[in-house]
């Protein structure tokens, strides 16, 4: 009998374990990672994406933020498309994360410039009064070590060249953590894919409605002053105090970004807040501060 | 008289160490909690959230979890067999090899040396020592267990058994990777098979290390405590065995609606649902074994520790069943309402087993009476209520959160940024504070209690000593 014979028990209460343990993880492996969920535009990390990307992990950023969007409408509205399986072959380890104290960052290459970023990373209280996200200036003063770099390259068996490598004198710990965030999500073109082409006529319904320009000030306050400075008078974007464009040319940039220049689209803000705000930067009286 | 060759100075060390762990574990939570109010308090480069919170949830585990877990084993497998350890000398290399351990541990994740796989963090050469530490305490246990002079194996052992083959299997595998250098490395797996692997590794850690080794203990103090015995051996074998088989099914509900194949998932989702019945097993054979004794709920402080123990584990296995749903995953993952899970287990459950067992051994370790049954009291309250005004707190804050995170407007729009969900948290974020320093205050009205007895403690009386002699705990 098994209570009293310990070799026995331990030899059985191994096994019960092991059952789970091969179907639900050894597995797996049959299926995860092969051709089947290989997707051919995403590519591994170049040298300095990699670094940035081990200073995460240094930092434990990934205790704040998470790294996968799920499958559900609201989760897909407000930080893009969903994450596929092939997108994290080259992620040793895994950085899904468990806790989304700050947002998702699995979408996140390509949502701001870079300059937003190394102002983010400074001092995130100046771009977003609110936020507890630590203060990072202090990696800025220190320097790569590209022989370092090279090694785990060569332990992750990723491509790179010379040319990669000797970039990286004179790089800051910044400069690799914003070439990481800038990759991250971006390897499928789903900002394309999802941009909307607008139908039909676009008209203000607001125009120069005294409320609404009220709830534009505060929309453009929350979501656009860290770029577009408070008074619109310009910081890491440009001034939009003398706008010249048309409403419905105003919205569609509104709506979906400009992704070239660095301008993040604002679809999830929905169509009447977006005119809100639209009203707000045309037709406010911006010099004497009144509608 | 048995008694000289059993090794109580080893017990006795352990237990001190891991309450300095604790004390460390519990310090750290309350300064990472305050960060999350105040991010000026954080310090670079080593005092910052994103290095404090893994060494708050290592010292929490490895220190406090696993000292007690070496502390109250070496304790029972001694009594429930009968006879001295197998190796005194192993016994004191564990200890050193342990306090080593945990300060490279907490030295190296400050330095920022860290793989960030949750409660798996700590850099190779470190995951070498904590195998290395587990297989001593591992032979020790196993070969006392051998050379026993008590035919029957009491289920604790049982328990004790499965949680050292578990941890060890579970640690191994996870933590496989390639050296790039003394402290940094690649884990072996890569994206989706990592997470899977790591989820397997966390939901079983969780298993072996804060379920199974807190019923070992349950199941021997509740007993000695109370002087009855467990209420039905059968249903402590059908619990043990499906417990141990179902557990290694459910990594995945930790990554519901992640790329890991649906059906992963989905065994995840049942198998979770169906442990309800080995967890409540032992509740509710905690909970007979108590039939007629009730009184003793008010009568002997040991009992309140233990039942509000056992209490908050049946509720934590209920609350995580109810996680591991698809639908409620969708809702409360990610959010704040997590942090209240965990903590009504390691806060609620895990600890407060292993405050009745350091009370229960304080005569039969330091020969010395609990120096204030009041102060005892005090202390539980203080635990209680700080664990409960930190979990319920989280609750409503995940409820609230995951509510503002899925609002839509009419037209299918987002209601709320997320500064505008985030910056509601900071409520509750304070609630869970004041309810961390509570808890604090009763772990330092503990060590008081503790350390008083040492100190000025009545000679522990005969009764102490008899119970202490007689060896296997209930009906073994
Ligand atoms: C204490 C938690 C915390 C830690 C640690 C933390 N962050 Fe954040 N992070 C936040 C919060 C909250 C926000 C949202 C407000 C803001 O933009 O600052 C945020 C926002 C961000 C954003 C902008 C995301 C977006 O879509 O607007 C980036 C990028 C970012 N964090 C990167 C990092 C990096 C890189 C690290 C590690 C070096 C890090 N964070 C560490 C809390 C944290
Ligand atoms: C991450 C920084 C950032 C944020 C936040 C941001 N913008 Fe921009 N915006 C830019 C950049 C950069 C450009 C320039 C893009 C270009 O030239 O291609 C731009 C361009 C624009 C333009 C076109 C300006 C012109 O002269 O044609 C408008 C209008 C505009 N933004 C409005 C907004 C509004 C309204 C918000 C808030 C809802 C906002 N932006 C938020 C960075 C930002
Ligand atoms: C039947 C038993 C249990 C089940 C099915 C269960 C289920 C779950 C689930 C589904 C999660 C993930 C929630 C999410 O992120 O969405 C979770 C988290 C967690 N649970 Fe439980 N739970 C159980 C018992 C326990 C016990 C007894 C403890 C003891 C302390 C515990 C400690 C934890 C911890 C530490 C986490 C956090 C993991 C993380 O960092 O994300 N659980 N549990």
């Amino acid at each position: 009998m098994w209570e009293k014979r310990p070799v026995l028990l331990l030899i059985l209460a191994t096994a019960a374990i092991l059952v789970g343990t091969v179907v639900t993880m050894v597995l797996p492996f049959v299926w995860v990672n092969t051709e089947a969920d290989r997707i051919a535009s995403v590519t591994p990390y170049t040298p300095l994406q990699q670094e940035g990307r081990d200073l995460y992990i240094r930092e434990g950023c990934n205790n704040c933020h998470t790294q996968t969007v799920r499958p559900l409408v609201t989760e897909v509205l407000r930080y893009g498309d969903y994450s596929k399986s092939g997108e994290f072959v080259y992620d040793r380890p895994f950085l899904w994360g468990s806790k989304r104290t700050g947002p998702d960052l699995a979408r996140l290459g390509g949502k701001y410039p870079d300059s937003w970023h190394y102002k983010h990373m400074d001092s995130p209280r100046s771009m977003v009064p609110r936020t507890n996200m630590p203060d990072y200036a202090w990696m800025k003063t220190n320097l790569l070590d590209p022989e370092m770099v090279r090694r785990k390259m060569q332990v992750l068996g990723f491509p790179y060249t010379e040319e990669q490598i000797k970039a990286l004198v004179g790089k800051n710990e910044i400069d690799a953590l914003v070439a990481y965030l800038q990759k991250l999500g971006s390897d499928i073109p789903w900002r394309v894919a999802t941009q909307a082409t607008m139908v039909g006529e676009l008209k203000n319904p607001f125009v120069r409605d005294h409320q609404a320009m009220e709830e534009g000030r505060e929309i453009y306050k929350k979501n656009c002053a860290s770029c577009h400075g408070e008074h619109l008078d310009g910081d890491i974007a440009p001034p939009l105090n003398g706008l010249t464009q048309t409403d419905a040319a105003l919205f569609e940039t509104l709506y979906n970004g400009l992704p070239a220049g660095g301008m993040p689209g604002f679809a999830s803000l929905g169509a009447s807040k977006i005119w809100q705000v639209v009203s707000y930067l045309k037709y406010h009286d911006h010099e004497k501060g009144q509608h | 008289m048995e008694k000289p060759e059993y090794n109580q100075a080893i017990v006795r060390s352990f237990v001190n160490w891991s309450i300095v762990w604790g004390l460390v574990a519990v310090l750290v939570g309350v300064i990472v909690s305050f960060q999350m109010i105040y991010p000026d308090l954080n310090f670079p480069p080593y005092l910052t959230f994103g290095r404090l919170r893994p060494l708050h949830t290592n010292a929490g585990i490895y220190g406090w979890g696993v000292g007690t877990i070496f502390a109250l084993f070496l304790y029972i497998v001694q009594r429930l067999c009968k006879t001295g350890l197998w190796s005194n000398k192993l016994a004191s290399f564990q200890l050193w090899f342990f306090n080593a351990t945990i300060i490279a541990a907490a030295v190296t994740l400050l330095l920022g040396y860290t793989t960030s796989k949750e409660y798996h963090e700590l850099e190779w050469p470190i995951d070498v020592m904590v195998v290395v530490l587990w297989v001593a305490f591992a032979i020790n246990i196993i070969m006392t267990i051998i050379k026993r002079k008590e035919e029957q194996m009491y289920i604790s052992l049982w328990y004790m058994m499965a949680a050292i083959v578990g941890v060890a299997i579970l640690y191994l595998v996870n933590a496989a990777a390639v050296p790039v250098s003394l402290f940094k490395s690649y884990s072996a797996y890569a994206g989706t098979n990592d997470a899977n692997v790591h989820w397997w590794f966390g939901h079983n850690a969780v298993a072996m290390a804060l379920t199974a080794p807190p019923l070992a203990m349950f199941y021997y103090f509740l007993p000695k405590s109370t002087g009855v015995p467990i209420y039905s051996h059968r249903l402590s074998i059908i619990s043990f065995w499906s417990l141990i088989f179902m557990y290694l099914w459910t990594g995945a509900h930790h990554l519901l609606w992640t790329p890991v194949p649906d059906w992963i998932q989905t065994l995840a989702m049942a198998f979770s649902v169906m442990l309800i019945a080995p967890s409540w097993g032992s509740v509710i054979n905690g909970y007979l074994s108590m039939n007629g004794q009730w009184q003793q709920m008010k009568e002997n402080y040991l009992v309140k520790f233990l039942i509000l123990g056992i209490t908050f584990y049946g509720l934590q296995t209920l609350q995580g069943p109810m996680q591991a749903i698809r639908t409620f995953s969708a809702f409360i993952h990610y959010t704040d309402w997590i942090p209240g899970h965990i903590h009504m287990g390691t806060l609620g459950w895990v600890s407060l087993i292993a405050f009745a067992g350091i009370y229960f051994l304080v005569p039969r370790i330091y020969g010395r009476e609990v120096y204030s049954i009041p102060l005892a009291n005090l202390h539980f309250w203080l635990v209680v209520v700080g664990q409960l005004i930190y979990s319920v707190s989280l609750w409503v804050a995940g409820v609230m959160q995951a509510g503002m995170w899925n609002a839509v407007n009419a037209d299918g729009s987002l209601t709320y940024t997320f500064m505008e969900t985030m910056v509601e948290m900071y409520p509750y974020w304070w609630a869970r504070a004041v309810g961390g320093v509570i808890y604090l205050a009763g772990v330092l009205v503990f060590i008081y209690n503790i350390w008083m007895s040492v100190r000025k403690g009545q000679p522990a009386t005969a009764t102490a000593t008899a119970t202490a002699a007689a060896g296997s705990a209930g009906r073994a």
